[in-house]
């Protein structure tokens, strides 16, 4: 109890430019529930990630638990020991998997055994109340039901050190005041666990055991509320922060002035919604909603997420047409093509959307015209705004590198910019410190009161509804209420408004059924805690099979669930196959040719037809003059020319030297290539033939055969050469897609965390997630297979169990090289552009497909002497035509044996093990 | 439409990419090195094609023939024993065996017209014919050499004089730099609006800007001519510095001409990009749409092999495609010289192409935002 569970020492961080951590110092004590307080991107999240070992540290030293978390041998033996859950709602679930697959998946990584998991899991879902919904997929949970799910999945291992970033931001009050219940019974059974919180939310700090205040990436102050308070001297822990923070933070901060609404404003109707419903399939997101509100008026709309707040602002804005009901604005129908009616509206999207890759100027500029203002206007407007929102610093500054509440004041500065008559705010504030917050709620004051803007604005923050006009409490698509907020709160007799709609939820949530309240969770046996740190705690393995298969199943399960992927996957290279199977075809027939016959007798035409009857050639009308000859090569309607002399038949006849010419399309060289085989191979036949004519006999001197055998391929049909190299192309770059999209997509999601924070080692990482994709791939693979047998009829003469074991080989090598481009790809896109770059050319190029690696020169040639799929396309080509066993292909085999550890040590190496 | 939205949102694109850093390194990479490499990496004409030779006679002919063979047609050819000849062409070492029977000048000369067996590797198909045809025509000149001096009789009387016209010396590297510029084309231009275009809506940019007086048509219209501007300039830069130059592929016609065509190209495979990404749910999915589109574009086109040698129905499916058409128009245009007057049909079907894709994209992408 006595050794802080958690001790920093001048820890800095920074991201690029932005120092999100400046030498911060800090003893937290053990044992105690700890509140890291202060507003979004003050450093708070970047501080609980580097303690939970999430992301790399790059200034300071950081212990926890009595060791440094910058050594990576501490960090394996304590991981099992600290549970964090990341900022964002369920952020480091998995939206497809059901609530017991999710658990369950964080009870494998942990390295729990079957039975020991099943009871956690049960008694995990029996205390928080998810139990009734033990099947139903992560994504389609409530917000605060996946904040419960999230806790469930880290404490599944029975942590000493539970760290939850903003665990209730986006949570209704009732799901907040459950989740805040749970945790204080857990603590209660087990009463040496230490929990660090970071919120937003004053009033919950308020019941913490200790506090630490950050503001811009510094401590401000520590100690229990009540010190902080009397420190300060200010009632409440809201106005204790706004104290604590320096002068000129403070300057200009005053509380909100929101003077009453003029009586007669109330006249005229701005907005308004009759009966509106909005169903997605059979879900219904917005059930029957109406409501007016007068012009000037503040309208609040408070719920948790996924209430319906969102699709309603939606269905006003025209974004999303409504199922049924009708919504209007200034008594005009909402049309989403009417862009009459957007020029009055702003709107201000939950997430941030303005484009960050715009500097602030530009994003003003931008929307600026697009409301088509006249463009002397734009600059004096912009500068308008730019005073009022005190933006005028950062005018050339991109939105990504701004604080929260700059860019939140930014969103309404664009949503203001072409003077809207009705604004639509979804959620301004969420995340926006106190100071920042109470200016952005003067600047609604001032639009309304004085400029008589309608002001519709959804919030989770009580002191903000309080502000508002008139109020509507959402829950699940219905409106339970709406008034002003002093009558809310009057009609329940409640002191505050935050009961008076924990009061209406609770009826609310009685109506639809009785939810299980929440049991404290029984009390697990601290032997049975022991038994499970155990097994992980000391021994250090190479490969822990269970935390391996836990990833495999995992993708697997999501694998299943996506079936469209797998489909498209499978179907895609059957189709594929067919494609460039029957399409690419190397006899090349059908070649155009015509004679230009300037002689005209038996011998020439003999000559022509010797031509026209090869199965090659075929023949087009005579051509007429050079003129003729020269059109139609131009226009690719010859691919070989013959001018037969005057008196070729006679000078033949005579034996005088004679020369026919020939002209071949060149700008395809390797059709002209084969022309041109093609017609020296008749000629010298016709050639033959005439000598025998004309000699008789006496040619027979020096005449020999050339006895040609085309082997393994006698009727050298395409299908048979083509098919075995298209099944290695199929083979590499579908299932390397799908192997680099699946790290790549956690990374973009943000579940990449769990790999941080877990005892997985890279390698049980790597190899986890590929296993499903090379299942994938060997069905592909048998799919592949057996349509070349059986459908294209393309025989097979090898081992068809080297074939298998060397695809198999190669499909863990194309998963492998999909792992290695995920490991320094960020985003979904770059990762598609460079799977399709590093697959897409060396493949059909440099491996023996089309032209033999061999006759390649250069850097090609190189490329192609180390692809894998040289090598298998060896294999493949000649297990089904040369009649190949094992030990006639070696060398193959080898390359391929040896591609497979250097590939995944390569993944495995660049591969980060946190977040740097 | 109103111009000066689609002018905006436009140059809001290029805005993005430009600072997207990795994504330009992509773009530069696949318009320069990429096309270099792989234009210098395809052999021109027959290369290195790899023949052994089984030499049973050990006759002074058979001598004669076993040299005739020299780089770069033909690595040295190596001299081995029958028994080694099957091993060999078993592990796709050699392409071509050449085996000279026993007594072979003897029976020769003694008119007893002797064979020699020539062994080829039918499954490497390229490589199978063209060399299979050079291997007869020297091994029958240097016979007839051989017999010239020997008897000393006149050289067959009727010479066939073959010239290729475009592209005398049949120089792959030519048309392949010109195709791998194609597949750059169509590839980025496929990603850049299509992957953009889902990531907005991951994002929630596109939500924002369906509030604005902007109308679907305005901003698919703009993804289309920044993205396009993008690969149409790296595509004028590939062809004018790297394939002229660093290349140096003598161009015969118009590059404007052909730069026309290559905008209407352009044109058409970024509404493909729309398309699919309306199709697509999901970045995954979206990838995986690529791989089943962008294959077949580029071995069906008429650019790996000829279009005439392909069955009808797929001919007939592959002139739905922009791709077929920009290659037909990029062979006459660059190498016959062709001009408007020739190549009028081409640029008909890609406006018509890219018409009805544009249509239909349009279609989709408003469902899309819905």
């Amino acid at each position: 109890m006595n050794a802080p569970v958690v001790r920093l020492e001048a820890v800095g961080l920074s991201y690029g430019k932005t120092q999100a951590l400046k030498a911060v110092t800090l003893d937290i004590p053990s044992g105690r529930m700890v509140g890291l307080i202060g507003p979004d991107g003050v450093g708070k999240s970047s501080l609980l990630s580097l303690i939970a070992g999430a992301r790399s540290v790059q200034k300071g030293r950081v212990e926890v638990l009595g060791g440094d978390i910058a050594n990576a041998t501490h960090r394996r033996l304590t991981c099992p020991r600290i549970a964090y859950m990341p900022q964002g709602l369920g952020k480091n679930l998995y939206p497809t998997l059901s609530v017991f697959e999710n658990v369950d998946f964080f009870g494998r990584l942990f390295g729990l055994g079957p039975h020991e998991r099943r009871r956690r899991i049960t008694e995990l879902l029996e205390s928080t109340g998810l139990a009734p919904f033990t099947d139903r997929p992560a994504g389609k949970l409530s917000g605060g039901m996946k904040q419960k799910l999230g806790l469930c999945c880290a404490l599944i291992h029975d942590p000493d050190l539970l760290i939850l970033d903003e665990p209730t931001t986006g949570v209704d009050p009732l799901s907040r005041r459950q989740f805040w219940e749970l945790i204080d019974g857990i603590r209660t059974d087990r009463a040496g666990m230490s929990v660090i919180v970071a919120t937003a939310y004053m009033e919950e700090a308020a019941r913490f055991d200790w506090l630490a205040a950050m503001d811009g990436g510094r401590l401000l102050d520590t100690g229990t509320p009540d010190e902080l308070l009397t420190r300060t001297g200010a009632a409440t822990l809201d106005a204790a922060f706004v104290a604590l923070l320096p002068e000129e933070r403070r300057r200009g901060h005053k509380n909100v002035v929101m003077p009453p609404r003029a009586p007669d404003a109330a006249d005229a109707i701005a907005i308004e919604a009759e009966h509106l419903t909005m169903r997605f399939g059979d879900f219904t997101a917005v059930d029957d909603v109406s409501f007016r509100i007068g012009r000037g008026e503040i309208f609040g709309f408070l719920g948790s997420n996924g209430c319906g707040k969102t699709t309603t602002m939606k269905m006003l804005t025209g974004l999303l047409p409504a199922s049924a009901g009708v919504a209007r604005l200034f008594g005009r129908e909402v049309d989403p093509h009417d862009i009459e009616v957007r020029r009055r509206v702003g709107y201000m999207s939950q997430a941030f959307s303005l484009y960050s890759e715009l500097t602030v100027r530009q994003n003003l500029d931008l929307h600026a015209r697009l409301f088509a203002m006249p463009p002397e206007a734009i600059p004096s407007r912009i500068d308008d705004l730019v005073g009022r929102f005190g933006l005028a610093d950062v005018m050339d500054a991109l939105p990504d590198a701004l604080p929260l509440g700059i860019r939140q004041r930014l969103s309404l500065a664009v949503a203001l910019i072409h003077s809207p008559d009705i604004l639509i705010l979804d959620e301004p504030t969420s995340g926006v410190d106190p100071v920042a917050r109470d200016g952005f709620w003067q600047i609604l004051s001032d639009l309304s009161r004085q400029e008589n803007v309608t002001i519709f604005v959804s919030t989770h923050f009580m002191n903000e509804a309080e502000l508002c006009d008139r109020i509507s409490l959402m829950h699940a698509g219905k409106v339970l209420i709406s008034d002003t907020p002093a009558a809310i709160v009057e009609k329940r007799s409640a002191a505050t408004l935050e009961e008076a709609f924990v009061a209406y939820l609770e009826d609310a949530i009685k109506q639809v059924g009785p939810a299980s309240p929440p049991v404290p969770p029984p009390a697990a046996s601290a032997a049975k805690i022991e038994e499970a740190h155990a097994p992980q705690g000391g021994t250090r393995q190479f490969l822990n099979f269970r935390r391996m298969f836990a990833y495999s199943r995992r993708e697997a399960l999501e694998l299943r669930r996506d079936p469209i992927r797998a489909t498209l996957a499978m179907v895609g290279s059957v189709i594929l196959m067919f494609v460039i199977g029957y399409g690419m075809n190397m006899d090349i027939e059908n070649l155009t040719f015509a004679v230009l016959d300037r002689d005209d007798t038996t011998v020439s035409r003999d000559y022509a037809l010797q031509l026209a009857g090869s199965r090659y050639f075929t023949e087009k009308a005579p051509i007429t003059d050079y003129a003729d000859l020269d059109r139609r090569m131009r226009n690719g309607e010859l691919s070989l020319a013959i001018e037969i002399p005057p008196g070729f038949g006679r000078d033949v006849a005579r034996g005088r030297k004679v020369e026919i010419g020939a002209w071949i399309d060149g700008a395809q060289p390797s059709r002209a290539e084969t022309v041109r085989s093609y017609v020296q191979g008749v000629h010298q036949t016709w050639l033959n033939q005439k000598s025998r004519e004309l000699r008789g006999k006496g040619a027979a001197v020096g005449s020999f055969d050339l006895a040609v055998r085309f082997r393994y391929n006698p009727g050298i049909e395409s299908l048979v050469a083509m098919v075995p190299a298209v099944i290695p192309l199929l083979l590499l770059m579908i299932p390397a897609m799908l192997a680099a999209l699946s790290v790549v997509r956690e990374k973009e999601l943000g579940s990449i965390i769990n790999f941080y924070v877990t005892p997985v080692t890279r390698l049980e990482f790597l190899i986890g997630k590929q296993l499903p994709y090379v299942v994938l791939g060997m069905l592909n693979f048998l799919m592949l297979a057996a349509f070349a047998v059986f459908i294209f009829r393309v025989p097979f003469t090898g081992s068809f169990l080297a074939f298998a074991s060397a695809a198999f080989l190669y499909i863990v090598i194309a998963t492998s090289m999909g792992l290695v481009i995920s490991s320094f790809m960020k985003s979904q896109i770059a990762a598609i552009f460079g799977t399709a770059l590093i697959t897409l050319l060396p493949a059909t190029q440099y491996s023996g497909m089309v032209d033999p690696v061999s006759s390649l020169q250069g850097f090609g040639a190189f490329i192609g002497q180390i692809y894998p799929t040289t090598y298998f396309v060896t294999i493949s080509r000649g297990t089904f035509s040369k009649a190949l066993e094992f030990a006639d292909l070696t060398n193959a085999f080898l390359a391929l044996l040896i591609a497979v550890p250097v590939l995944l040590g390569l993944g495995a190496m660049l591969l980060k093990k946190q977040a740097s | 439409m109103r111009i000066a939205n689609v002018l905006r949102l436009g140059v809001k694109e290029l805005w993005g990419l430009a600072r997207d850093p990795l994504m330009l390194v992509l773009i530069v990479y696949s318009f320069t090195i990429s096309i270099y490499t792989a234009s210098k990496a395809i052999p021109e004409t027959l290369n290195n094609a790899v023949l052994s030779i089984v030499d049973e006679d050990h006759s002074p002919l058979s001598a004669r023939i076993a040299t005739s063979f020299y780089p770069p047609y033909f690595v040295v050819p190596r001299l081995i024993s029958p028994g080694e000849m099957d091993s060999r062409m078993d592990a796709g070492l050699d392409t071509f065996a050449l085996d000279i029977p026993p007594n072979f000048q003897r029976d020769l000369l003694a008119e007893r017209t002797p064979t020699i067996q020539l062994n080829v590797d039918a499954t490497r198909m390229t490589q199978a014919f063209n060399g299979a045809g050079y291997i007869q025509i020297i091994v029958t000149d240097e016979i007839a050499k051989f017999i010239d001096r020997y008897r000393g009789v006149t050289a067959p009387p009727v010479e066939l004089t073959l010239r290729a016209r475009f592209n005398q010396e049949l120089n792959k590297a030519w048309f392949g730099s010109i195709n791998n510029v194609i597949s750059a084309i169509t590839m980025l231009s496929i990603v850049l609006t299509g992957a953009a275009l889902i990531r907005e809506r991951e994002h929630g940019t596109i939500e924002h800007l369906l509030v604005m007086p902007v109308t679907p048509f305005e901003i698919m219209l703009s993804k289309i001519w920044s993205m396009g501007l993008v690969v149409f300039v790296a595509s004028a830069f590939s062809l004018i510095c790297v394939v002229q130059g660093l290349l140096s592929v003598p161009v015969q016609g118009s590059v404007a001409l052909f730069l026309l065509g290559a905008a209407l190209q352009i044109f058409a495979t970024t509404c493909m990009g729309i398309f699919l990404a309306t199709a697509a749910g999901s970045m995954p999915q979206f990838g995986l749409l690529l791989m089943l589109f962008l294959l077949p574009l580029q071995m069906l086109s008429g650019a790996t092999t000829p279009r005439e040698s392909m069955p009808e129905i797929i001919q007939n499916i592959m002139l739905a495609a922009p791709n077929t058409h920009f290659v037909i128009l990029a062979q006459s245009v660059l190498f016959r010289g062709a001009g408007l007057d020739i190549v009028w049909p081409q640029l008909l079907a890609l406006i018509f192409i890219g018409s009805i894709l544009f249509y239909f994209s349009l279609q989709r992408f408003r469902q899309f935002l819905r």
